[in-house]
This record gives structure tokens, C-alpha cells and sequence, in this order.
């Protein structure tokens, strides 16, 4: 058995790829904001025209679906980040809908002022998309980051302000930057590297942000919530992190085709990026098993267009990397698995809710999970390419049997590469389910995902006719478990679950590496630390029990996909 | 050029049709069957187009063919596929024609012994492909396809399935003739599923026949046998909508009623008697249903799925059972409802 146990030791902590903040791609892509911007609006035009073709309906139809949706979504969910001016533009398009009608007649005038109209919006969303990344702000947003951090943690270890001088507890001591790193460093000038990680906490966003400067890597684009830009301190350090502007409320076809765009251009100018495939947190808790293909679709557009049209850069090439976060504690586990159990059976479309609030909350928020949670695992996958075929050191691809491909095969019929949409969909489709079963694997467990997964599937045992919303509200007493019945069931789970890893199947946290006793301890102790009523905790010498099964319930999803329950 | 890999009948047939559209390469693997065939440019019987040519080189198929259509039977597959893996490149297309299953069982294992499978223990032939080659664009035919009769030229359709538009087209472009309609699904493995299972009923149904049950029994068979079918489909993930066309129902019907196919002959000659390996030793091609029997059996068994049919099949062929016990167990069939799995 191979323990996970390159955790990084002290210091900040691996040299920059590109030791100068002016070359990083990321850099030169935001100075040149026009041209992006200028882009984005042709490529997204360029891509409702052919959807509109494809669908049957002309552009006009985008136009006033959007304009009708915007509408409502001025009026039903106003935003305090929104524009002043948004009343006024989107009346301006009704009034030029209107116009129009009466053109009807003219085909080419009617023609042409749409197309206006098309690209005054897709222009106003490319450049609201847009966001400014500065040199100078980085370093300053990348010094404070790990400063805020380290004091957070310093401050919740209950150290006195002399001790915090004295002895620095690293932000790298209770996170674990693990997996293929040197890979991923390498990586980076061979190719553009698009980050997948899994999403279960607000604060996924800003342990990445630090993982990537802490591992010397350029800063990776991203698109972040507008909601977050509510907040003023948030949306400092957003920008100057390299995220730019996703609007979740916008659901109209133009905008879509404008993020899409926007996603494109930036791989294709070799801006290492980072989306969640899984599109918004795991509300259940379970590892992402849902893939949304919309942005992982423009990675492979990219790499299409890379192919017929090779960039001036070198990283043409463009990997994949899983990246799955452990935690101990998720601090939202209850409102999100709150909204799953409200949301299954009967799919519906949700409000985002903000629970943030505001900044100071946020900030509570931070220092709420940092000093709770007592470790947490970034564990990066293996590289792929956008086939999920493994790449080797200098970004060649292999088959599943080890021989090396020229993926541009993949887009080619007769010879030369074609456009497909089609075909690339499917592409796409295989894409995520091959960083689904990698995030299966890559997936670091911890003591407290398998206390929860044990605990809880014996409760249900104990309830064979009960279906889930019962079990959630049975009587306090009924949720009570004779330890030594636990340990048991335990000791075979981490039998089985040493084999699974043995063979590849999924990676363990080093303090896994343990008798069943002391991980039963050790996961007890953590899981879910800081919530009021406790998933699991010791009730006497003889028994556990949990306080709160519907948390219980959240933290055992992590482990559903992994075949356990025979061994309970 | 196209590539067909197999000669036997249906592979034969399929050339015969494709050459009308296409020039065709045919993989022969034995090299001395190679030159008969070459020599005398008839093969089962029938006359091979003239811009058919016949290689047993195999690296020869992939370097000259973009489309590929491998058609050996299910137990030669995976070596097939082995092969060609190394020649195969991503810009390929492969259309399989097999209907059986790949069983990752222990090695010197039984199929029959093997009392439960999970569904990641089985592979289509396209998964088999994705696997073990660098090709992704796969896709399958199926549908009433009797070589024989198409090698006469009657008149005959098929389904070419697949996830990719362009492989269903490539498809359909090289298929297609006046004699030959082809039909196109986006549900590859509901197709694949439909051409496999459909084998246990022609089993079934020349069991009946040598018997000399009538028609009002191996119409109750037939619609029952679809049943069952979709029942097990449905477990493993599919649709049951492609049951309900060419490769479903279309292909139940011509294999369960057709001395011409491998598996109805297979269970009527059960039936008159015969022990599973005197048919097996003077059958030339081998009868898919047999094994696809075991492994369905070992499926439903794991998760559950009610497959009577299926069940007493494996009695009778492999625990000795009395065959006319066995049939009656089809009268015992579980469910009231007369269409209760839609």
C-alpha cells in the first residue's frame, strides 16, 4: 500500500514556472482586453448564426428571448452590482424590435438591423464578462491571501499574538497540496492547462487561488459567480485573481453563446483556466457525479480550432487536470443538503441564494471554516487530454494500451480536420465521464467520510422499510449505535477500502494509515467539527450516536459511488 | 475504400452489398482461405463483386480504410480487436456487426459456472472497442439481416446505431442500396442490446418448433421473449424504444422464425435430442445464444430481473433439465399484465 504522503513541508513552496508576472498568460490576455472583447462578440455571432440555422429560426428570435428574459430578470432579481444603464439598453432593443416589424417588407434592412442589435448585446456582455487582471494587484492579493490565512489559522489555534510571531503556522500545514504536481508544473509551459475540480464549498475558489501560486504556477482565469461581486472585498480579490464575471441569472441563448465565446477565446490564447464541471456546489455531498458540458465544450472547440489553426503560442495543447478537495467540515453542509432534499424527485429551477450576505459574513465565513476545519486535501489528478487519453512529460497523448496518438486524428474525417458540433458534443460527453470515474480515484479519503458512510448505512439497515425522508426524522434513541457494532463494520469498510486503493481504485488520507480504533477516533473527532448539533459524536463509552442525521446523511454521500455498502 | 474484417457469411454479405457503393477490402485471416477465395472469387456459395479484394494482411485493413466494419463472431472479437488495436488510429470508424457480449471472467473459467455478473463485468462489442483501441467513433448494425437471403439480394433493412451522426452517415453511404434500406438511431446501446438478447429467443423458438409446437405458441413466445427482453435491457441502462423497431422486434421475428438462423437451428436440433457438443462440433458458425444465455442469466441473477425464459433455457442446456419441463415453464410466466414493462 502506497500511503499519499508527499505533503509539502515548509515554505512557499515551489519555484514560479514563469518567474515574471508580465509574461504569465493570464496577463498578456487581459492586456489586450479590446481585442479579446473583439473576438469574443465575432466568435459569438459567429456561433448563434450557425445555432440559428441549425434550430431554424432566425436571429431575431434570440433577440427578443433575451430581451423578454432580461426584462424579468431586471424586475424579479435586481442586483446591486447590476449596471444603472441596463433599463435603458434593453428598451432601446424593444424599441429596435419594434422598428423592425414594421420592415418586414425591406429583407436586407431588416436583416442588417438586426445584426446591429445582435452585436450591441453581445458586445455589452463580452465586456461585462471581462474583467481587468493587474500585476501589481496580484502581488498584493497573493502576499495577503496566505498572510490572511496564516493568521486565521494562528488565531484559531488559540495562540497568543507573541506565539503567532514566534512560531507561524502555515497555511500549508492544514492544507495538503498533493498528487501529480511536478507533472502539472511541467505541464504548464508545454500546453494550456484547464483545472476540473470538484465544488463543495464556497471556499474551493480561494484554496485553489492559493494552491496555484503556492505551487509556482501562473494565475489560472476563471469564471466566478457575479454574485460574489456583491461584496466588495470579494470582488477585489476576484479580479486581481484572474476570475472574470459568470452570470448565473442570465439564462438567454446570447449570453450563453458570449460565455461560451468567451471561455474559447481565452484557451485558445493559452490562458491556463479552471471551471467546475459539476457547474455550481454538490448539494447533496456526494463526489461530482453530474457533469454540466457547456464550458468543457468550449475546451474541446479549442482544441479543435488550436488544430486548424495553430496559435502563436506553444501551448496549443491542451490538458485536463481533476482536481478533488477533501474536507472535514463543510460549513454550508446544511443549507445545501437542505436544497437537495428540496430539489429531488422534482427537478426545479431554484433561486441562487446568497449566503454570504454580505462582507462581513463572508469574512465570518472564512474564519469559520479555516479555523474549524482541521485538514484539508487538494489532491491533483492525473493529466489528460481532452480525449481523457493520459499524457506523457511533453504532453504527448497515449491510448488506454500505452501507445502514443496524434489527437488531431480525433477531428479528422477523409484526412482533414472538420467542424462538427455533433461529434464534439459526444466528445464532450465522454470528456466528463472520464473526469467523473478520474474524480472517483483521484478522491483522497479521510477518516470522517468513512465514520459518516458507516454510521449512517447502519442506522438505515436498522430501518429496511423506511425510505429516506422518513429515516431523516427518526426519534433521537433510534439513531444511537453500539460502538463495538460500529467497529466491526468499520474494520471491513478499511479492509475493503485498502484493497480498493491498492489496486488504484482511490487514494487515503495519511491518517488512514491506522488501526480501526484510532481512524474511528480521528474521523469522529473531525467530521463536521464546528456544526451546533454534531453528525456523529461519542455518546458514552459504549455507543455513538448522531445529533444531526440529515449532516450524517451529507457527509456519507461522498463515499456512495464506491461500492462499500456489502461491507458495512 | 472499406475494410471488412470476417468472411463468414454475414461478412460475405455485407461486402456484397457495400462493393455496390464502395470498393471493399476483406479480411480473411486464414492466408491459405485467402487465395481460394482470390482464386476462385466465390465464397458460402455466392459470387463476390469485383471490386471486393481479399487480404489476410491485417495492418493492410486500417492503412487503406477509414471505415471499418470488424464482423466476426463474439468469442473471436476481442482477439480480433487486440490485433488491430496497434494499426488503429483515432480517425477511424468502426460499425461492428457481432451480437454477443465480452465477459471479463477469470482465466480457464466457465461462462456457465459463473452464477453472477455486474454490469461492468460485460462489455458490448463498442465498449470493447473504446477500451481496448484509440478509436471512439463506433457504432453498430443490426436488424433482420439472414446473410443468405441478402446474398440472394432480396430485398432487407438494417439500423445502423451510434452516439455520432457521422458514423451513422458513413454508414448509411456505404450500406445503402436499392436492395438494402438502412435506418439510422442514436441509441447504440439499446441496438447493440436488442441483437444480443434477441438470440436467446431464436434458441427458444427452434426448441418450440422441434418440438412441433404451433404458431399460437411461438407467437406467445415472441411477444413474452420481447418482454423479457426489454425487462432485461431496462436493467442494464437502455431504452426500451429500440425493441420496438428493426433490431428488436424486426430481428425477433426473422430469427424466431428461420430455419436460416444459427440459433433457432441450434435449439431445434436440442430439441430432437442432440447434445449441445455434436451441434456444436458440425456447426460451422457458431450459435451467439449460447453463451449470451449464460451470461444473461448471471446478469438478472445479480440484479434482480425477472427473465423466466432465459432461466429455464439454462436449465435445460447446461443443468440437464427436461426440455419439455422447461417449456412448460414459459406457461408459468410471472405477471398478470399483458404489457406491463412500458
Amino acid at each position: 500500500m502506497e500511503p499519499v504522503n508527499h505533503y509539502i513541508q515548509e515554505g512557499i513552496l515551489y519555484k514560479p514556472v514563469i518567474p515574471n508576472i508580465q509574461d504569465w498568460p493570464i496577463n498578456l490576455f487581459f492586456r489586450n482586453k479590446k481585442r479579446i472583447v473583439k473576438d469574443v462578440t465575432s466568435e459569438a455571432i459567429a456561433q448563434l448564426h450557425s445555432q440559428a440555422q441549425q434550430e431554424g429560426i432566425v436571429i431575431q428570435d434570440y433577440i427578443a428571448r433575451t430581451m423578454y428574459l432580461e426584462r424579468i430578470r431586471m424586475t424579479e432579481d435586481p442586483w446591486k452590482v447590476d449596471p444603472k444603464d441596463e433599463p435603458k439598453f434593453w428598451g432601446s432593443i424593444k424599441q429596435g424590435l419594434v422598428k423592425n416589424e414594421q420592415l418586414e417588407g425591406d429583407v436586407e434592412a431588416f436583416t442588417k438591423t438586426n445584426e446591429k442589435m445582435l452585436e450591441r448585446i453581445v458586445n455589452r456582455y463580452a465586456s461585462e464578462i471581462s474583467s481587468n487582471f493587474k500585476p501589481s494587484s496580484y502581488h498584493f492579493a497573493k502576499r495577503f491571501l496566505p498572510f490572511m490565512f496564516s493568521t486565521l489559522l494562528n488565531a484559531s489555534a488559540g495562540k497568543t499574538f507573541m506565539s503567532i510571531i514566534n512560531h507561524r503556522l502555515q497555511l500549508q500545514e492544514k492544507v495538503h497540496l498533493l498528487g501529480e504536481i511536478e507533472a502539472m508544473r511541467n505541464l504548464a509551459s508545454k500546453g494550456t492547462i484547464i483545472l476540473v475540480p470538484t465544488h463543495t464549498s464556497n471556499m474551493d475558489s480561494i484554496l485553489i487561488a492559493w494552491g496555484i501560486h503556492a505551487l509556482g504556477l501562473p494565475a489560472f482565469i476563471y469564471g466566478a459567480g457575479l454574485n460574489l461581486y456583491n461584496h466588495k472585498i470579494v470582488s477585489y480579490f476576484l479580479t486581481r485573481l484572474g476570475a472574470y464575471k459568470l452570470d448565473r441569472r442570465k439564462r438567454n441563448p446570447i449570453y450563453r453563446a458570449t460565455l461560451d465565446a468567451y471561455s474559447t477565446v481565452a484557451i485558445q490564447e493559452g490562458v491556463h483556466g479552471l471551471f467546475y464541471p459539476g457547474g455550481t456546489r454538490s448539494r447533496s455531498g456526494v463526489l461530482e457525479d453530474r457533469i454540466k458540458l457547456g464550458l468543457l465544450q468550449t475546451a474541446i472547440e479549442a482544441q479543435r480550432r488550436n488544430f486548424m489553426y495553430p496559435p502563436s503560442h506553444k501551448r496549443g495543447k491542451i490538458f485536463i487536470i481533476p482536481l478533488v478537495i477533501s474536507y472535514h467540515f463543510v460549513l454550508e453542509a446544511a443549507s445545501l443538503i437542505k436544497q437537495h432534499l428540496k430539489r429531488t424527485g422534482q427537478e426545479q429551477y431554484y433561486i441562487i441564494n446568497d449566503e454570504f450576505g454580505n462582507t462581513r459574513k463572508f469574512l465570518e465565513f472564512v474564519w469559520n471554516t479555516f479555523s474549524a476545519s482541521s485538514e484539508i486535501a487538494l489532491s491533483f489528478g492525473r493529466a489528460m487530454d481532452i480525449f481523457g487519453n493520459f499524457v506523457g512529460e511533453d504532453g504527448q497523448s497515449f491510448d488506454s494500451q500505452g501507445r502514443e496518438i496524434d489527437i488531431a486524428d480525433y477531428f479528422k474525417s477523409g484526412g482533414v480536420i472538420t467542424d462538427d458540433k455533433q461529434r464534439d458534443k459526444e466528445y464532450t460527453r465522454l470528456l466528463g465521464e472520464k473526469i467523473v470515474e478520474r474524480y472517483r480515484i483521484e478522491n483522497i479519503v479521510f477518516s470522517s467520510h468513512l465514520v459518516a458512510f458507516v454510521a449512517f448505512e447502519l442506522i438505515t439497515r436498522k430501518f429496511p422499510d423506511l425510505d429516506l425522508y422518513s429515516l431523516l426524522r427518526i426519534q433521537e434513541e433510534e439513531k444511537i449505535l453500539p460502538l463495538e457494532e460500529f467497529e466491526l463494520s468499520m474494520e471491513r469498510v478499511v479492509a475493503q477500502l485498502f484493497k480498493l486503493a491498492d489496486a488504484g481504485k482511490v487514494k487515503l488520507a495519511n491518517h488512514m494509515i491506522n488501526d480501526v480504533n484510532t481512524i474511528i477516533e480521528h474521523g469522529v473527532k473531525n467530521l463536521g467539527l464546528y456544526h451546533a448539533k454534531r453528525p456523529l459524536t461519542f455518546k458514552d463509552e459504549h455507543h455513538v450516536v448522531s445529533e444531526n442525521i440529515t449532516l450524517l446523511y451529507y457527509y456519507h454521500n461522498r463515499l456512495i459511488d464506491y461500492n462499500l455498502g456489502p461491507f458495512v | 475504400m472499406v475494410g471488412i474484417l470476417g468472411a463468414g457469411s454475414f461478412g460475405t454479405a455485407l461486402a456484397n452489398i457495400i462493393a455496390q457503393n464502395k470498393p471493399v477490402l476483406l479480411f480473411v485471416r486464414n492466408p491459405e482461405k485467402a487465395a481460394t477465395i482470390e482464386k476462385d472469387r466465390v465464397h458460402k456459395g455466392y459470387k463476390l463483386e469485383e471490386n471486393i479484394t481479399i487480404t489476410s494482411d491485417l495492418r493492410r485493413v486500417p492503412a487503406e480504410c477509414e471505415l471499418l466494419f470488424p464482423v466476426v463472431p463474439s468469442a473471436s472479437f476481442p482477439r480480433l480487436i487486440k490485433d488491430i488495436a496497434p494499426f488503429l488510429r483515432p480517425s477511424h470508424i468502426l460499425i461492428h456487426g457481432t451480437k454477443g457480449l465480452s465477459v471479463d471472467i477469470a482465466e480457464g473459467r466457465e461462462m456457465r459456472s459463473v452464477d453472477r455478473l455486474n454490469r461492468e463485468d460485460i462489455q458490448t462489442m463498442s465498449e470493447l472497442i473504446v477500451q481496448e483501441t484509440a478509436v471512439l467513433r463506433v457504432g453498430c448494425m443490426a436488424g433482420p439481416n439472414l446473410a443468405i437471403e441478402i446474398l440472394k439480394e432480396q430485398p432487407a433493412a438494417t439500423v445502423v446505431a451510434s452516439r455520432f451522426e457521422q458514423v451513422i452517415k458513413a454508414g448509411m453511404e456505404a450500406l445503402r442500396s436499392s436492395r438494402f434500406k438502412v435506418y439510422g438511431s442514436h441509441d447504440l446501446l439499446g441496438i447493440e442490446l436488442a441483437g444480443v438478447l434477441k438470440n436467446i429467443m431464436a434458441i427458444a423458438s427452434g426448441m418450440l418448433h422441434g418440438l412441433d409446437y404451433g404458431d399460437n405458441t411461438k407467437a406467445l413466445l415472441v411477444s413474452k421473449g420481447l418482454e423479457e427482453m426489454i425487462t432485461v435491457a431496462k436493467g442494464l441502462g437502455a431504452d426500451p424504444k429500440a425493441f420496438l423497431g428493426l433490431a428488436g422486434i424486426g430481428d425477433l421475428v426473422a430469427t424466431c422464425y428461420s430455419p436460416l438462423s444459427r440459433n433457432f437451428t441450434f435449439g431445434y436440433r436440442l430439441a430432437k435430442g442432440e447434445s449441445i457438443e455434436t451441434i456444436k462440433s458440425s456447426m460451422e458458425e457458431v450459435a451467439e445464444g449460447l453463451n449470451t444465455v449464460a451470461i444473461v442469466r448471471a446478469l438478472s441473477a445479480r440484479y434482480r430481473i425477472p427473465a423466466p425464459i432465459t432461466q429455464a433455457l439454462f436449465r435445460i442446456m447446461f443443468d440437464g433439465m427436461d426440455i419439455e419441463k422447461g417449456m412448460n415453464l414459459l406457461m408459468e410466466y410471472p405477471y398478470k399484465e399483458d404489457v406491463g414493462f412500458l
